[in-house]
């Protein structure tokens, strides 16, 4: 390997940290946007530049869109007084904003997002090919969980800790449910007997004629409500509890470590949706039934924009699904966990099992 | 040393382990600034992991001393003081306060009077169990429906703002009458908004009656039984919601709710759901109040013509003819000549039954003047309801609560 390829997969690296961390801030964008037509209202339109409010026309649509506000609001995390109060572990404290973002970004790397031709064959484009994608991403998603916790614990003070606890409890539990949900996936994607795989890119293949939503409905079903639980946002957001807990963990950050946490959750609703995608919606087969047989490089460039298309969907659904109910209480939340979808995802993969079984001894 | 309550093994096993595991209690001041608390109510909570086993409110933080105010000015001087007592609603205080004091003078208002002040009151009360049940909503995460009500809301404020020049602090009544006549073409207005408020009201019920994570936060959770609420006189929405029928605009009928045709709708359980309910039906109720006060408006005079001591004429009589002008000129520096006594009187407001305790020793200030807030006695019930109950019950209950401290402080 030279210098040239190592070049190379950092400009890769880096291609797909920007991308995730934009998407991060266009999601936000979205969620108040989306908010604000859900709730009767418009949204951020003022922000603006001079020199695009002075192009005709679309100057201002850009305007009315909003569009510029991702970047307000990331600056001014930036140039905030960063506070550190007095009563906090100092290293834990500056550590568990990091802790938080470190896992989502580092997922990206194994999540394919389309295909390229090479040497007349499809390989996945992805940073990371890993034959266990999907074990990798499970084993880092959940050390997101410590931010949270750390957060919680260093703050050093009574909210964030009531939230940090909520969130270990509840990160955790859901961990169970979401594992065992996606195995009957694996199991009907991988043949019987056969050299099988937690790679998402094959995942993905096996889905050209039958989307894995309409074949393992249930799966769905729980792997969806895990992934709420999983990215903290409502109706499971205790962690966070605006209205009791006063933003939970993350009370006592101020500027851009409470910047990082913002871009963490997001940064996490988008692999989630990303995972979801790939494991259940066909990841980038069009429609079900009709798999992508375009070769070359009109087919990457159309795998990559259904799979985003896909992702984004999935982003609206989260975004619409917050401003619509309420909040779950903290003991609800683990009675949904522990009590209906751990059971109903055990249930499920006994059932499968058991089906492949059958089917297989025919 | 742990709780003689069984929870089953897990505790017995902490017991036996006494020694080295101590659990403690965690101390938690929950206010006076923080979202739920609904203005500056401050808790000092007692925590066993999330179970509050104390709660006590420190209620105080708005006192302004109204009560005293009263003694140093002239009855309609204190009008816009009313308005800061339960500021979600201050047409309706207003009403209840000029009612009292004219209670006090003997005076019979006409009318057209009568029916404007029925008019304000309830809308006041749509207004206020709007921004309640939008808090309500906010507090247990729907943040949607904040919203909705809030629009609503903002509507009727627009209408306030015609009416009396002031879209928050509405000093709208006088002794004796109101400040001034209804504008031409606000009842118009004010049907219209009859008809788009109860559509946005069946989006709400949508949104929230028959939600499964609703039900979960709220049935069954801060229940007060019937005896509870008579003991800790609570009055209002509470009181209804926890079964006893009691409405002063049915019981005690004041300012010709008589004439109107309209239902007192009574919880069963008493519990948060059921005070969400019963808010829900009651602004139903007082739209159809409002619609009947807008289609049988009399005509006639807004004020007590003949109270020539209590309540100052129209500026343009007084600009015009003389015995006007003096008489303005009296009611204005002396304040509204009442006789010498003592009345109570309630009214049937949106958080409850708001009372003036008014004592006169003649002449135009009080002697003194004692306010019955219902949020303060709706509080009280709260140390009894929150024991027990998770953090996040606290906040559900104090939403459907739905109390105002400038009421309570007073």
């Amino acid at each position: 390997m030279d210098l040239l390829d190592i070049l190379f997969i950092v400009f890769k690296a880096l291609a797909v940290v920007v991308v995730v961390m934009s998407l991060c801030a266009y999601t936000v964008l979205a969620e108040r946007k989306i908010a604000g037509y859900i709730q009767g209202r418009i949204g951020p339109n003022r922000t603006s530049l001079p020199f695009i409010q002075a192009i005709p026309v679309i100057g201002p649509a850009i305007t009315r869109l909003g569009l510029i506000q991702p970047a307000a609001d990331g600056l001014k995390f930036l140039f905030k007084e960063d506070v550190i109060p007095g009563h906090v572990h100092k290293f834990y404290y500056c550590l568990a904003p990091v802790l938080a973002l470190v896992p989502a970004l580092t997922v990206a790397a194994v999540v394919p997002f389309g295909y390229v031709m090479v040497d007349g064959v499809r390989e996945p484009m992805v940073l990371a090919d890993l034959d266990l994608g999907l074990l990798f991403i499970f084993a880092i998603a959940s050390l997101g969980v410590y931010g949270t916790i750390l957060a919680g614990w260093a703050a050093n003070s009574k909210y964030p800790f009531l939230g940090g606890i909520r969130a270990s409890a509840q990160m955790i539990s859901y961990e169970l449910a979401m594992g065992l949900s996606v195995i009957p996936v694996l199991i009907w994607v991988n043949a019987p007997g056969a050299f099988g795989g937690f790679n998402l890119f094959h995942i993905v293949s096996a889905q050209d004629h039958v989307w894995l939503i309409l074949w393992q409905p249930l799966s769905a079903f729980i792997f969806l409500i895990a992934l709420f639980a999983e990215t903290n946002r409502l109706p499971f957001d205790m962690p966070e509890s605006e209205s009791e807990l006063v933003g939970g963990f993350h009370t006592e950050y101020s500027s851009f470590k409470f910047g990082l946490f913002f871009v963490a959750e997001y940064a996490h609703m988008i692999i989630g949706s990303a995972v979801f995608v790939l494991l259940f919606l066909g990841g980038w087969n069009p429609l079900p039934g009709v798999p992508l047989n375009i070769d070359g490089w009109l087919g990457s460039f159309l795998s990559i924009n259904i799979f985003l298309a896909k992702v984004i969907f999935m982003l609206f659904v989260f975004i619409w699904v917050r401003w619509t109910v309420p909040r779950l209480r903290y003991d609800q939340v683990m009675r949904i966990g522990w009590k209906m979808l751990l059971p109903l995802a055990i249930a499920n993969l006994i059932f499968n099992a058991i089906l492949i079984a059958v089917i297989d001894s025919f | 040393m742990a709780k003689e309550v069984s929870y089953g093994d897990v505790l017995q096993r902490s017991n036996q382990y006494s020694q080295e595991l101590e659990t403690e209690k965690m101390s938690l001041s929950m206010g006076p600034s923080h979202p739920s608390t609904h203005g500056v109510l401050r808790l000092q909570l007692e925590l066993d992991g999330e179970v509050v086993t104390k709660c006590d409110p420190v209620v105080g933080y708005l006192h302004r001393g109204d009560e005293k105010i009263a003694e140093n000015m002239t009855y309609n001087q204190f009008v816009p003081y009313t308005d800061r007592l339960d500021y979600l609603a201050p047409l309706a205080s207003n009403v209840a306060y000029a009612i009292a004091v004219e209670r006090l003078a003997d005076l019979e208002v006409p009318p057209r009077c009568q029916a404007i002040r029925v008019l304000i009151s309830e809308m006041a009360r749509v207004s206020a169990h709007l921004l309640g049940l939008g808090a309500f909503a906010m507090d247990t995460g729907a943040f949607t429906v904040f919203l909705y009500t809030f629009t609503e809301r903002e509507k009727l404020y627009t209408l306030f703002e015609e009416l009396t020049g002031a879209r928050f602090t509405t000093s709208y009544t006088r002794i004796g009458g109101v400040a001034r006549d209804l504008p031409e073409g606000w009842l118009k207005k004010v049907e219209k908004f009859c008809d788009e408020f109860l559509p946005v009201l069946d989006d709400v019920e949508k949104l929230l009656t028959r939600n499964r994570i609703w039900m979960d936060r709220t049935s069954e959770v801060g229940v007060i039984s019937k005896e509870d609420a008579l003991a800790y006189g609570l009055t209002g929405p509470n009181l209804r919601a926890s079964g006893v029928p009691l409405d002063l605009r049915k019981d005690k009928p004041y300012c010709g709710y008589e004439n109107y045709d309209f239902d007192v709708p009574v919880g069963t359980m008493g519990d948060c759901h059921d005070r969400y309910l019963l808010r829900m039906e009651e602004m139903r109720q007082s739209v159809r109040i409002i619609r009947q006060a807008c289609a049988n408006m009399p005509d006639g005079l807004w004020y007590a013509d003949e109270a020539k001591k209590i309540f100052a004429p129209p500026k343009d009589k007084i600009m015009n003819r003389m015995e006007e002008l003096i008489q303005n000129f009296m009611v204005v520096t002396q304040g509204p000549q009442m006789p010498s006594g003592e009345v109570y009187f309630e009214a049937e407001n949106p958080k409850g039954a708001l009372g003036f305790f008014v004592v006169s020793k003649g002449g135009g200030v009080p002697y003194r003047l004692k306010i019955r807030g219902p949020s303060f006695c709706n509080l009280s019930v709260l140390p009894k309801m929150a024991v027990g109950n998770l953090v996040s019950d606290l906040v559900t209950i104090l939403g459907s609560l739905d109390f105002v401290m400038g009421e309570c402080d007073r």
